[in-house]
């Protein structure tokens, strides 16, 4: 009469060609919702799914209705208080009174926004979609933990590839030691033995003639015993371990004279976030020092980093000063890859240039593993830059670039993935 | 003795369980109350399946489009945020008749749910007449296929978007895609297939006979202007649109095809909401009933289901806050178990207002009742006066010529007839959605295309709506498209144009 299947096991994502769909017809409010998104959240928070907010009316299908207007008597239950010919005031906005909500429900678009979530790689794939990263470092950010095989002794178990010579060398010898022990014991005994019945007169030829025997009985059992053997064979043993171990510390530094306006910030955002993301790939435990300077530099928590306002002028050598001091106290080179990403319009006192470039080529460069640097301007380049050049010159693990747009963020880290990648 | 009769009294379903449990439902739902069913396919799906399922709105297998996407990321969206349960259960209306239950469900709730979906629904598809007349249960899923292959090939020739596009504009005229009164045709693979190249050939060669540009001679043009096209008007819009529409590509009718068929499919649930729900609901209230009596489910599983049934048809008052209108499975439910009461302990006022059924055989009442009407004409048929009491329905009449609401009748005796035909119209299609037809094609002129909108009680089409489907009729027709609305009284008002006149 009836069939039962059970369908539990079969494929459960049915729905996610229809799910990719919808997010690609949709990507332009997708995407603006992910930039807003990206304002809303910190830079160490970026490696999660999204919630996104898209107006109802934007996405609503089309039928043909009844608008408002017109006669229409509805029905209603719970009646209480009412008897026929009773008059009342038209309910505003429907929901109040209940009158009227059945039928308007026929028509009725709602305008709540419509509000759904993208998965962490769905968020990333549309965060990294303008900064043209390339699709290697794309889907290396956004694989999640990589493991690495590490070494861990060794087995008896595993492919000839692995197999560890000296190791299994040393087996065969204890084995060959142990297998033949009796009777090297017992032919050593039996060569003393003969040894001594021909020292002594007259010779136990008899006796002599059995030793003889079991000597060359006995030489040849332990000639048997086998050089190696499957038995000894020895495999290096390599576990999956998770890859990044190490702790690093990023310092975001970040000129916050008048002249970085919101967009220029916005900008710096995503030049961090990137830094950030990557870094997060690479490494187990994270820091993120916050330096803003205008005439002078402060450490800051995120909020006040990208948020509050400040006028002034600039001088950036004092956020370099402070770098360095803080590099020195709390992150002594020996535990901590240091990383430091600058983001400026380019405007420098005059003088501090030369200044900021002995900084970093004494107390900076030497430490940090990276230093990027991006200058947000349009106009044409001032004395940091030239100080900068030079001292990209003697390093190359300075990567400085000019960008006005999120597409000329990658290139400032070219080098970074590209050494990573290989 | 009963004892020994007992299915089990673990709340953890296994499959030997809701096998025995379908297999008694069966044996009841067969022998005792003469249903009529089809065979019956019952799948155990988890929740992630239950919302794919979900989101293609009850098909099995539909084609690709970005609309179930959004229907599946809102209910994904909801179901997580536990703002909503899933439905316990999902059933097809198809031959072997497909349920799908839920892992999560208990025990009892898989019983329920075989006796709601399993014979309660199962039944009214094979027994309502809408269904026999406009759906093919036995030939559905092999028309999805092809429906689904047939999209998946277009999308391979024309590209995704494409495709994609002129779904939406079919999607937006899906409501229009149904002849109300005509009989259609049983849907069949092998035929439409066949069929298929025939057709596509033959309509190109119509159309363009239709559209012929060869000069003829002015005395038969003149007589053949005052001739309109269509010569009647036409109520089926898709059809209209896969017949006659100019500039389509055969691929794309065949698409409008797919479309209007897939809508003729829904028609009859569109329309009997509250006999289905209730129907079914009353079938599991009553099987569930006879499983107690017999001996077969014990307290517990009874004091379960009493409580998730009483839930299930509960009417909140207008005036409360969560209040959406009439509980279809509430008033199902009551109508259903209301009609076994005016048979069996009929009073004088039921005698009254029902004297054919009053004191009938309810088996044979109910079967009546559930294969010969939908939920308009059932209403207008068979809600009570004492239903009406107990629902303390009312009614309120809404004109945009008046300044105030006014009650026009309530459950008494000079209220409950207007009250009935008020709530049966309230499920009349025809008055639900706008009466839009085709009206004329000024095929000598611009090709333009005319609808009309006839209102009723001088109810507006929703101007904004209105004016993105007609971007989306424009789409298919290629040419100019136009609305104008008819009032009561004849008067012609045009109410848009698409691309914007003047």
């Amino acid at each position: 009469m009836a069939t039962f299947i059970d369908r539990r096991l079969d494929g459960k994502n049915k729905s996610s060609v229809n799910r990719q769909r919808f997010i690609r017809r949709f990507k332009g409010q997708i995407k603006k919702a992910v930039a807003e998104a990206m304002n809303g959240r910190s830079i160490t928070d970026i490696d999660n799914g999204e919630k996104v907010n898209i107006p109802a009316r934007d996405l609503s299908e089309p039928v043909f209705g009844h608008g408002p207007g017109g006669r229409r008597e509805a029905i209603h239950p719970g009646n209480r208080e009412f008897t026929t010919g009773d008059r009342m005031a038209r309910p505003q906005g429907g929901a109040g009174g209940g009158a009227g909500g059945g039928q308007a429900s026929n028509t009725g678009e709602g305008e709540d926004d419509f509000v759904f979530e993208l998965s962490r790689e769905e968020f990333l794939e549309l965060f990294f979609e303008d900064l043209e990263l390339p699709n290697l470092v794309r889907t290396q950010l956004a694989k999640a933990t990589e493991f690495k095989s590490v070494r861990a002794g060794f087995t008896s178990a595993g492919n000839p590839a692995n197999i560890d010579v000296v190791r299994s060398l040393r087996g065969a010898l204890a084995r060959r030691m142990a297998m033949a022990a009796p009777y090297s014991r017992r032919l050593r005994e039996a060569e003393e033995e003969l040894q001594r019945l021909l020292d002594e007169l007259p010779i136990d030829e008899i006796r002599a003639q059995t030793l003889v025997a079991e000597i060359e009985h006995l030489r040849a059992r332990v000639r048997a015993v086998p050089f190696i053997d499957t038995f000894d064979l020895r495999y290096v043993n390599r576990v999956q371990q998770p890859q990044p171990t190490t702790q690093a510390v990023m310092f975001c530094i970040m000129d916050v004279s008048g002249s970085m306006d919101r967009a220029r910030k916005d900008l710096a955002k995503r030049f961090f976030t990137l830094l950030y993301l990557f870094l997060q790939r690479n490494y187990e435990k994270i820091e993120v020092v916050f330096i803003r300077h205008h005439t002078v530099a402060k450490e800051v928590d995120e909020q006040e980093f990208f948020y509050s306002r400040e006028t002034g002028g600039t001088v950036v050598s004092s956020a370099l000063e402070l770098t360095a001091d803080v590099m020195r106290e709390r992150y002594p080179v020996s535990s901590w890859n240091l990383y430091v990403a600058q983001a400026s319009d380019g405007d420098n006192w005059h003088h501090d240039s030369p200044a900021c470039r002995d900084l970093l080529l004494q107390r900076i460069m030497p430490y940090v593993r990276y230093y990027a640097y991006i200058e947000i301007t349009p106009d044409r380049h001032q004395s940091l830059w030239e100080a900068y050049e030079e001292v990209k010159a003697q390093h190359p693990h300075f990567a400085m670039r000019q960008i006005d747009g999120p597409a000329d963020i990658y290139p400032v880290f070219r080098d970074l993935f590209k050494r990573r990648v290989s | 003795m009963s004892e020994s009769k007992l299915i089990a009294d673990s709340s953890e379903w296994t499959f030997p369980m809701i096998e025995r449990y379908n297999e008694v439902i069966g044996q009841i739902a067969v022998n005792e109350f003469g249903l009529d069913v089809y065979p019956n396919q019952i799948e155990i799906i988890t929740a992630e399946q239950m919302m794919d399922a979900y989101s293609s709105v009850g098909m099995p297998l539909g084609y690709k489009h970005w609309s179930y996407g959004k229907q599946f990321v809102l209910t994904e969206k909801n179901y997580r945020r536990g703002q909503m349960g899933l439905a316990y259960e999902i059933v097809i209306n198809s031959d072997p008749c497909i349920a799908y239950l839920m892992e999560e469900n208990t025990a009892m709730m898989q019983a329920l749910v075989i006796a709601h979906a399993a014979y309660g629904h199962n039944s009214f598809f094979k027994g309502n007449y809408l269904f026999r007349t406009w759906t093919s249960a036995d030939a559905i899923i092999d028309y999805l296929l092809f429906a689904r292959n047939y999209v998946a090939e277009c999308e391979e020739r024309h590209g995704e978007e494409a495709v994609e596009l002129f779904l939406d504009s079919c999607h937006a005229l899906m409501n229009y895609g149904v002849d109300r009164y005509k009989h259609p045709s049983p849907l069949s693979l092998s035929e439409e297939k066949q069929r298929q190249r025939e057709r596509e050939d033959y309509l190109q060669s119509q159309i363009n006979d239709l559209w012929r540009t060869v000069p003829i001679k002015p005395l038969e043009a003149a007589a053949e202007e005052a001739q309109r096209y269509p010569a009647e008007p036409q109520e089926n819009l898709l059809y209209f649109i896969e017949k006659s529409a100019p500039l389509l590509e055969p691929w794309q009718r065949e698409l409008v095809r797919i479309v209007r068929k897939i809508a003729q499919y829904f028609y009859p649930q569109r329309q009997t909401q509250v006999m289905n729900e209730g129907w079914a609901t009353f079938i599991h209230y009553t099987l569930m009933n006879r499983l107690y009596d017999e001996g077969y489910v014990n307290d517990g599983f009874m004091i379960e289901f009493l409580q998730s049934h009483t839930s299930v048809v509960h009417q909140l008052p207008f005036d409360h806050p969560y209040y959406s209108g009439i509980n279809p499975y509430a008033l199902g439910f009551a109508m259903m178990s209301d009609i076994q009461r005016i048979c069996r302990e009929p009073t004088t006022e039921d005698r009254h207002w029902f004297p054919d059924i009053a004191g009938q055989d309810w088996i044979k009442t109910l079967d009546f009742a559930m294969r010969n009407f939908k939920d308009e004409s059932f209403i207008a048929q068979f809600l009570s006066p004492k239903l009406m009491r107990d629902f303390k329905l009312f009614a309120v009449l809404d004109d945009d010529l008046q300044d105030e609401l006014e009650v026009t009748a309530i459950h008494d005796d000079p209220g409950y007839r207007r009250l009935r035909l008020a709530l049966a119209d309230q499920y009349n299609l025809g008055s639900r959605e706008p009466n839009i037809q085709v009206w004329n094609v000024a095929h000598r002129k611009d090709r333009s295309l005319t609808l009309r909108h006839t209102r009723y009680h001088r109810r507006p089409l929703h101007s904004e709506s209105t004016q993105e489907v007609l971007k989306h009729l424009h789409r298919l027709w290629g040419f100019t498209v136009r609305m104008e609305a008819v009032d009561e009284d004849g008067k012609v008002e045009l109410m848009g144009e698409c691309p914007a006149g003047k």
